[in-house]
């Protein structure tokens, strides 16, 4: 096991690495709608084809194929050269997406993107279980999930960064320059994060517990056969994806995205306000990553994950409606509103001139809301008057700040007692020689597949017959349920000591 | 509690086929020309349904194992 100064050192290059490939990964999510329209407008039904493959296939598939591609060459040259190669993938994807021009001046550049955002993927997959194993083979047992914690912190942090640098860049450039090459410097920055980590990787050394295999020649010469071939090593895959990952996928993907859809489409809330209050809860909860990955060394891993997952399944709902109710105009009372009406004339044709509705009202708690309704002259002249485009942002009073964010630091709170135990769960389950395969697989499934699908399953939910505001949570709650369960029926509470060979138990 | 975990073994198998069934079924009824949003278009659910064929085997030999007694 490292020295005292060591295992820092270890820590931060493998969390700095993992951080800046979760900040890869999330720009191009929060920039979707400006890479949309440069590289794949909707009009033409190929580069709409290609898009929706990039915002599935990337979760979906390639993140589990990473996961096996990238384990299995962990486990057969090594954790660290392996999720160096990670960080290169991810990096040089990353700055390339920043430099491709835009569909207009060179049409392959839709098939481009697809390819550097399923390299994004493909990378991702691959690096969490190599640093995750990395630390953990460093870490001696009684404070393994402390350390491998500070690997759990950065998916957040990560997302915490990417909201950070793009709000900085978006509030210092003028809208236009923003849309024409400013989404672009996020993508660009990262190459000199990308670089700086990977001179660090390179500086450290393979991880003491692999190196003794290698050297025993005791290395697996097949992890893929090892790992789902053999039956006492496949029952733990399954029982770690169906009784912990499958869970941790969904609470973490609605804890930290749902919420931030839920209150910008749902309750219609401002999307700064949004953005910052999200920011203040996620940077306020991230401490209890490392708060529950070290009281997992106490009390066992299970208990820690399993209650998690117990209280996102009971508060998700009072949760999610009083972020609802919060947000609902129908509970302020109206004391001024304001109407303007603009006439936006269509140079040629005459009834097709646009009409703008804007609807500016100030509540008694000094909320606003602003409701813009967008018709054209020919459509109202012939009776109709539902307007072709509508949209409303409210804007609450600092009044509602502490409320908003303590509701969605505790959704927060909820993916660090899930996720803050986990990489220690994993590593712990698997032998050496087949861990990097073995524990990414079902890490990347329960949060691409599982946690990824949350969406879509909430659009699908909300088109049913008799839904409201509140039905699509039933997916991450139903979810949640089937691994509780099986969390609790089939999981232990003992934290395993690391294996060369098979060591399993469960109860 | 050893029975519990053996019977449930059951459910989980059955779990698995119900899935894919509730999929396939979802996918139909939803793809749709005339819709605009994704769960009316047809490429997520080939992949969705894609993926989610071998999650749902790995569900039901999870479920077989379990009454097997695997995980006693």
């Amino acid at each position: 096991m490292s020295s005292n100064k060591g295992i820092w050192k270890i820590i931060a290059a493998s969390s700095v690495g993992t951080l800046i490939e979760w900040y890869d990964f999330y720009i191009f999510g929060s920039l979707a709608i400006i890479i949309s329209e440069k590289f794949f407008p909707s009009e033409n039904p190929t580069t709409a084809f290609l898009a929706t493959l990039a915002t599935f296939a990337a979760g979906f598939i390639v993140r589990p194929f990473g996961a096996l591609f990238f384990g299995r060459l962990g486990d057969l040259i090594g954790r660290k050269h392996t999720f160096l190669l990670t960080l290169i993938i991810m990096g040089g994807g990353t700055f390339l997406i920043g430099c491709i021009p835009s569909y207009q001046s060179f049409h392959l550049a839709p098939y481009v993107i697809l390819l550097l955002r399923l390299l994004q993927g493909l990378a991702l997959g691959g690096e969490y279980g190599g640093a995750a194993t990395y630390v953990a083979e460093h870490a001696p047992a009684h404070k393994r999930g402390y350390y491998t914690s500070w690997i759990q912190t950065t998916a957040t942090l990560g997302l915490f960064i990417s909201l950070i640098v793009i709000i900085t860049i978006q509030s210092s450039l003028s809208k236009e320059a923003f849309n024409n090459w400013g989404w672009r410097l996020p993508f660009l920055l990262s190459i000199i994060l990308v670089i700086v980590s990977i001179i660090i990787r390179m500086k450290m050394s393979e991880s003491p517990l692999f190196a003794k295999l290698k050297t025993e020649g005791k290395i697996s010469k097949n992890p893929l056969k090892e790992s789902f071939g053999k039956k006492q090593n496949l029952k733990m895959v399954l029982l770690a994806l169906f009784g912990a990952t499958m869970g941790q996928g969904v609470v973490w993907y609605t804890s930290q995205f749902y919420t931030q859809t839920f209150l910008l489409k749902t309750c219609g809330l401002d999307s700064t306000q949004t953005n910052t209050w999200l920011g203040i809860a996620l940077l306020i909860a991230t401490p209890f990553f490392i708060f529950f990955g070290w009281l997992s060394d106490k009390t066992g891993r299970k208990i820690i994950m399993m209650s998690g997952l117990l209280l996102a399944i009971i508060f998700y709902r009072p949760i999610f409606s009083a972020l609802y109710d919060l947000t609902n105009i129908k509970n302020k009372q109206e004391i001024s509103s304001v109407i303007d009406v603009k006439k936006i004339i269509h140079p040629s044709i005459a009834h097709d001139s646009l009409i703008i509705k804007t609807t500016q009202v100030v509540y008694n708690d000094n909320s606003k809301m602003i409701v813009e309704e967008k018709y054209t002259e020919s459509v109202v002249k012939a009776g109709n008057n539902k307007p072709q485009e509508f949209k409303k942002i409210v804007t609450l009073s600092n009044a509602y700040k502490w409320k908003i964010i303590g509701l969605i630091f505790i959704l927060v709170l909820f993916v660090t007692m899930v996720y803050g135990p986990i990489a220690a769960f994993l590593v712990e389950l698997f032998p050496t020689k087949i861990r990097y395969t073995s524990m990414s697989l079902p890490y990347h499934i329960g949060n691409g597949v599982f946690g990824g699908l949350v969406p879509f399953t909430v659009t699908l939910i909300s088109t049913m017959p008799g839904s409201n505001y509140l039905s699509g949570l039933w997916y991450p709650i139903g979810v949640a349920i089937i691994c509780f369960i099986i969390g609790i029926l089939y999981l232990s509470n003992k934290n395993n000591e690391l294996s060369e060979e098979e060591n399993f138990s469960n109860n | 509690m050893y029975v519990i975990k053996k019977y449930l073994g059951i459910i989980w198998m059955l779990l698995a086929v119900v899935t894919i069934v509730l999929l396939v079924y979802a996918a139909l009824t939803n793809i749709s020309s005339e819709g605009k949003t994704d769960i009316h278009n047809p490429l997520p659910w080939i992949i969705i349904i894609t993926i989610y064929t071998p999650i749902a085997f790995g569900l039901a030999i999870f479920g077989y194992y379990a009454f097997k007694e695997e995980y006693t």
